[in-house]
């Protein structure tokens, strides 16, 4: 840094009054930094919507920057229903559903499970509870690699291997660390003496849980679920693993689609096809703003 | 459930543990072997490239993305016109899987019509970026769309250490004649020591798991020369039919996570628990 940017720097205190100059040689270089930033992030995204709208011949031809000369939706038709995986060519639309079918029993269930065991670990100390919760941290930090194939052999014993629902099991298991410590960190910030009070009226375990916990954490369950929709649809790893060709999940069948050696490479379906991957957590991220923020900055130290 | 959970996570592990010091191929059995499969493992060129590459993934990754992190971050504090549209757009690529980030970087690389098509198209004929098809360079196309993918979050988490830092403190230091950047670099920085910490943690175990990624933008190639731990446990375990390899990889995995992580969680919640 020299001398004379030093001084343009320091020239405006950071917590001062707005910058009357709106055009100062310092907001210049602040702005210039943020601008140069958002071009970086944003210029993946803008590239796959342009390459996905175009034909194959302008790609062959063209720039990967220039907006098409002509829009075609031919590449996302194609995406979704034409695209081949090996011998199957029925497009993503069957990851996608699989995915689906993947996600919801999987948030509804890790997430019913997990407040409940919140709720235990914060409110109804039992012996040994301590010790209990730091094995569970331990336990969201163990690398997925070594619980991989102990996996595939409870899998196999219990005939779930390869199916939707052995990975809807996976999914359910190894969200419970880092749920059961959201929840409960949640429940322990609710005042105690609620919870003396209504064991007092006589409101028992399911009672206290349903009428007064419930009700008062709606906000944690969004944050959890923001946490396992985007956790469990951009899971790549369970799905190679635990599942076959007809129940791959989106994203393995995506993988597939794209990197296959064989034919020619579209690209405009090949962007289509990952756009499409990328829309749900997108939307989601998109229309949850600051709850967003906080379900992935909880899930951002997990194993 | 959550017994279940124990018993996969602390069981699965252990024995998985167990089973790395026995000669298993195809079938899981226990006829052991003592440290031959830890012997093999760093004996296989494609480990140590594995290793090689991982270290220089992570700590470069580590490094630019702490720095990027914390620098747009500090910019963002700074009452900027248009804050929430910056953060949304810093942040958007988290919400997105690695295999999606990969294929999208790999395409933006692509030599014959990505970025190096285009500047050669401009006229520079000689330009050349093509980081993901040469051996010395593939680990720094990854490296560019790992940053991309997660530098967004480390921003959030160091604004939010910024936002808690008193403003007495930038009136304090003003007062005293300190200039802003040597505020930063001396005052707020060590300040938020345990926001470093943490997001350290976060990048360090996210580094570990590095295998999406590299699936989608190059599946460990040119030959082997992007290949990293994790993808060697998987190819081990389920391609190659050598469990025993995968096992041993998987352990060492498990211990230098242990060796980040431990110290870690007893400063978090060993210290906590003195306090009351």
């Amino acid at each position: 840094m020299t001398d004379r940017s030093q001084r343009l720097l320091d020239s405006s205190g950071p917590r001062g009054p707005k910058p009357r100059r709106r055009f100062s040689k310092n907001n210049i270089l602040v702005y210039g930094v943020l601008f140069i930033a958002a071009v970086y992030y944003l210029l993946p995204l803008y590239v796959m919507v342009v390459t996905s709208l175009k034909g194959m011949p302008e790609i062959r031809v063209g720039n990967i920057f220039a907006p098409p000369l002509e829009i075609t939706v031919q590449p996302w038709v194609k995406a979704w229903s034409g695209a081949c995986t090996g011998i199957n060519c029925d497009g993503l639309q069957r990851g996608f559903w699989n995915s689906v079918r993947i996600l919801i029993p999987s948030v509804l269930l890790s997430i019913a499970v997990a407040s409940v065991n919140g709720y235990v670990l914060s409110r109804w100390r039992f012996k040994g509870a301590e010790f209990f919760f730091s094995l569970l941290i331990v336990g969201a930090f163990i690398p997925y690699q070594t619980m991989l194939y102990p996996i595939v052999i409870i899998l196999r014993e219990i005939g779930l291997m390869g199916d939707l629902g052995g990975l809807v099991l996976v999914h359910t298991v190894f969200g419970m660390p880092i749920l059961t410590l959201l929840f409960r960190n949640y429940f322990a910030g609710i005042p105690e003496d609620l919870h003396k009070a209504a064991r007092i009226d006589g409101a028992g375990f399911w009672g206290i849980f349903f009428r007064i916990m419930l009700p008062m954490s709606l906000p944690i369950f969004v944050v959890a679920m923001i946490l396992q929709v985007t956790g469990i649809w951009n899971d790549f790893l369970f799905g190679v693993v635990y599942t076959r060709p007809d129940t791959y999940p989106m994203t393995v069948q995506l993988n597939n689609i794209v990197n296959s050696v064989q034919g020619i490479k579209e690209y405009n379906v090949n962007m289509a096809a990952t756009l499409l991957t990328g829309l749900v957590p997108l939307v989601l991220y998109f229309i949850s703003g600051k709850l967003f923020v906080r379900g992935i900055a909880a899930g951002a130290v997990k194993g | 459930m959550i017994l279940v959970t124990l018993v996969v996570f602390i069981g699965g592990t252990l024995w998985t543990i167990i089973h790395s010091f026995t000669s298993s191929r195809l079938l899981p059995k226990l006829n052991f072997a003592g440290l031959d499969q830890y012997e093999r493992l760093w004996g296989t060129r494609r480990w140590l490239v594995s290793i090689d590459n991982l270290m220089l993934y992570g700590l470069l990754s580590l490094l630019l993305t702490l720095v990027i992190g914390f620098t747009l971050a500090a910019i963002l504090d700074r009452k900027i016109r248009g804050e929430n549209a910056f953060r949304t757009i810093y942040l958007y690529p988290y919400a997105l899987s690695y295999i999606v980030t990969g294929l999208a970087w790999q395409w933006i690389l692509n030599p014959d019509l990505g970025i190096q098509s285009v500047v050669r198209g401009m006229g520079w004929q000689s330009f050349s970026l093509n980081p993901l098809n040469n051996p010395d360079t593939v680990m720094y196309g990854i490296l560019v769309a790992g940053i991309w993918q997660g530098s967004g979050l480390i921003m959030i988490i160091m604004l939010a250490g910024l936002r808690g830092i008193d403003a007495d403190i930038w009136k304090a230091a003003k007062v005293d004649g300190i200039g802003t950047i040597k505020t930063y670099l001396r005052i707020i920085v060590p300040m938020m020591r345990p926001v470093f910490i943490t997001a350290l943690v976060a990048i360090a175990s996210g580094i570990i798991k590095l295998y999406d990624l590299v699936v989608a933008l190059t599946n460990g190639g040119p030959g082997i020369s992007s290949e990293v731990p994790a993808k060697y446990v998987i190819e081990y375990m389920f391609r190659a039919q050598n469990l025993g390899q995968g096992f041993a990889a998987s352990t060492m995995m498990l211990l230098s996570v242990m060796i980040i992580i431990v110290p870690w969680l007893y400063l978090e919640y060993g210290g906590r628990k003195n306090d009351r």
